[in-house]
């Protein structure tokens, strides 16, 4: 197997190429944006806006900024309240398969690494979704690994559309598509679409991701706007802080998201914010390390500089955390999560990608969200 | 007995505050609709659509009148459907339409309004379609049926009160249908002085749900609209426009 073998700023066969210049735009404003420069002066004068611009954003990002958390978080808290009162949407994620034809260094389902793989049946799926809705929740993430051959766009359609006999609300995490498997996709039942860009460093993305189609940035860049045109309604942005310069990651997410609202008004903006955790047996400080206190920080800007778009707070992080970042920065939290393939109504069938930390279930997330005077929320879509 | 009731549709009401419901816990709707006296609460179908324990619909006092709307609908169509869905399961006739296609304002798309307004119409829906006070438009939404025109003060949720003031007053003064305030109302006395303007109603929800103590200004709310209401039917006071009293004649010329 030869790896690193393809360019991975082309286009390969199959892949659709939209018009677009968003993706230039991300990778400049990632280029050209230095926090360094940005001092607590500069903080403070963009705490008292009332409009957080691109600029501002860069601000808040910054180094400098971090010793104004709770300015920022006071803030947050008030913005989160105008848009969203106290409701946050409850949902779980539902890993159908695990198979990938991707090489990404960092993760743990990657092709090379000999972990049990599996997919479910459509009688697993079925199975599955009701011990879920069960429970109450009627918004239903369906997550595969990226192998179009395992999980093809049929069985993923086919997957959606016993979904719909559940759930109110189907969202995907799947590998990037044309906007034609987009749009059947949409109309099978599905409706928001979450691709993650990883790092938008492109030379940094190409040592990363080896192997697999992937390792096509600008496919993957362009991803929402295709999913968008394929009439999804929302589409979900980040990148996983710490693979390279956290802070240029948050911004260019940020920005990328931006550009996309401003270009697609209508589109419905979300986030999420998935982190390499530091070594916890390494004393000194590294600058890309990702804390609590810097994830803190990421999810204060992108509040502040996007007070409308949803923010998800993923069961990677421990409930601590998760408990008191909702109401503040963020409006929607996942329960009752399992990480392996199915989990929920049987054993799971395949190795799980990566560990939570928060073990919690629909009902304990939902007592912990009313006890802080907030109002867990099922159901706030209808499909028409 | 209260003879000045609010008429919308062939209904009657006594109480001109309508509560939006989206932004509390299920539990404080309650409070808020006994403490401020409330008829009539929007909600959300997208929150309701729901058979669990959180459904709305199992907070909100019988004999309260409901006002489903279609947030979530981007045009026309969608909003039709979100109506009908509302209806179909036991929503009633009312109906505020509301079409955003803005994610980051959310702006009422008044084109698209008055378009869903006059399908619902003929569907006998009890249309209150919620718009940017544009004069034109409202003209539109009457042609097209409607029972009421909710416009809003200031963009949703910003609790900057009566921004759109004089354009409101206009629609007061030109529309003959209920005008109900809808969005941005941040405070009491900015309801008040809608009410004094001559606004039928005030819909407010991000302000009470924000509040510290949420029953007391759901109370206050509804004291501040009473206030406001008596003062419009009371007729205001000469409240002078122009720096000086025109004592001295400046008409002292005229001879026959």
């Amino acid at each position: 197997m030869q790896l690193r073998a393809t360019n991975h700023m082309q286009y390969q066969d199959g892949m659709e190429k939209i018009s677009s210049d968003i993706m230039d735009k991300v990778i400049n404003g990632r280029k050209e944006y230095d926090y360094s420069i940005y001092t607590k002066k500069d903080v403070l004068n963009t705490l008292a806006k009332e409009f957080i611009s691109v600029e501002d954003f860069k601000i808040l990002l910054s180094p400098a900024a971090e010793s104004f958390l709770n300015d920022m978080a006071h803030k947050a808290k008030l913005e989160t309240m105008k848009h969203f009162g106290n409701s946050v949407c409850m949902f779980t994620p539902l890993y159908i398969a695990n198979y990938c034809e991707n090489y990404c260094v960092y993760c743990g389902f990657n092709c090379s690494n000999k972990i049990n793989r599996a997919k479910l049946s459509y009688d697993e799926i079925e199975k599955e979704m009701k011990t879920i809705s069960e429970t109450g929740l009627r918004e239903i993430l369906i997550l595969t690994g990226e192998a179009k051959k395992a999980s093809s766009v049929e069985y993923i359609g086919e997957a959606v559309k016993i979904a719909k006999k559940y759930f109110s609300t189907i969202g995907l995490e799947i590998y990037p598509l044309n906007t034609d498997e987009y749009a059947f996709l949409q109309k099978c039942g599905a409706d928001f679409v979450s691709v993650y860009q990883e790092t938008y460093n492109t030379d940094k993305y190409e040592e990363l991701h080896l192997r697999g189609p992937k390792r096509i940035y600008p496919y993957r860049i362009n991803a929402q706007e295709r999913a968008i045109l394929g009439g999804m309604r929302g589409v979900a942005f980040g990148s996983l802080l710490g693979l390279d310069d956290f802070r240029k990651d948050a911004f260019a997410a940020g920005l990328h998201a931006y550009l996309i609202q401003q270009k697609y008004p209508h589109a419905e903006i979300s986030f999420s914010f998935p982190r390499l955790r530091p070594f916890i047996n390494i004393k000194e400080k590294r600058p890309n390390d990702v804390h609590e206190t810097q994830l803190l920080q990421v999810m204060l800007a992108y509040r502040l500089f996007m007070p409308f778009a949803g923010i998800t707070i993923s069961t990677r992080e421990r409930a601590g955390f998760r408990d008191n970042v909702i109401g503040m920065c963020a409006t929607k939290i996942s329960a009752g999560v399992s990480v392996g393939v199915g989990g929920h109504s049987e054993k799971e069938k395949g190795d799980e990608q990566f560990e939570i930390s928060d073990p919690r279930s629909v009902k304990e997330v939902f007592d912990s969200i009313t006890e802080k005077g907030l109002q867990p929320v099922f159901t706030d879509y209808v499909r028409v | 007995m209260n003879t000045d009731k609010l008429i919308i549709g062939k209904k009657e009401f006594n109480s001109r505050f309508i509560l939006g419901s989206g932004k509390f816990s299920l539990e404080m709707t309650k409070t808020v609709i006994e403490n401020a006296e409330i008829e009539m609460a929007t909600l959300a179908l997208r929150r309701a659509n729901n058979a669990g324990s959180e459904n709305i619909l199992n907070y909100i006092p019988k004999g309260i009148t409901l006002l489903p709307n279609t947030s979530g609908a981007r045009n026309a169509q969608e909003a039709v459907r979100i109506a009908r869905l509302a209806r179909e399961i036991g929503c009633g006739d009312f109906v505020k339409v509301e079409v955003i296609h803005d994610s980051k304002y959310l702006l009422p798309d008044n084109y698209e309004t008055a378009k869903a307004t006059e399908m619902l119409a003929k569907e006998n829906f009890i249309v209150m379609p919620y718009m940017y006070p544009d004069l034109n438009a409202a003209r539109d939404m009457v042609n097209a049926g409607a029972a009421a025109i909710m416009p809003l003060g200031a963009p949703i949720g910003s609790n900057k009160g009566l921004l759109t003031k004089d354009f409101i007053k206009i629609l007061i003064d030109e529309i003959s249908l209920p005008i109900i305030v809808d969005a941005g109302i941040g405070r009491p006395s900015q309801a008040c002085e809608a009410m004094e303007m001559g606004c039928s109603a005030v819909m407010a929800n991000t302000a009470v749900a924000t509040a510290k103590n949420v029953a007391l200004m759901a109370r206050a709310f509804k004291l501040a609209i009473e206030a406001g209401r008596s003062a419009y039917l009371a007729g205001l006071g000469r409240v002078l426009d122009y720096k000086a009293e025109a004592s001295s004649p400046l008409t002292d010329f005229l001879q026959d």
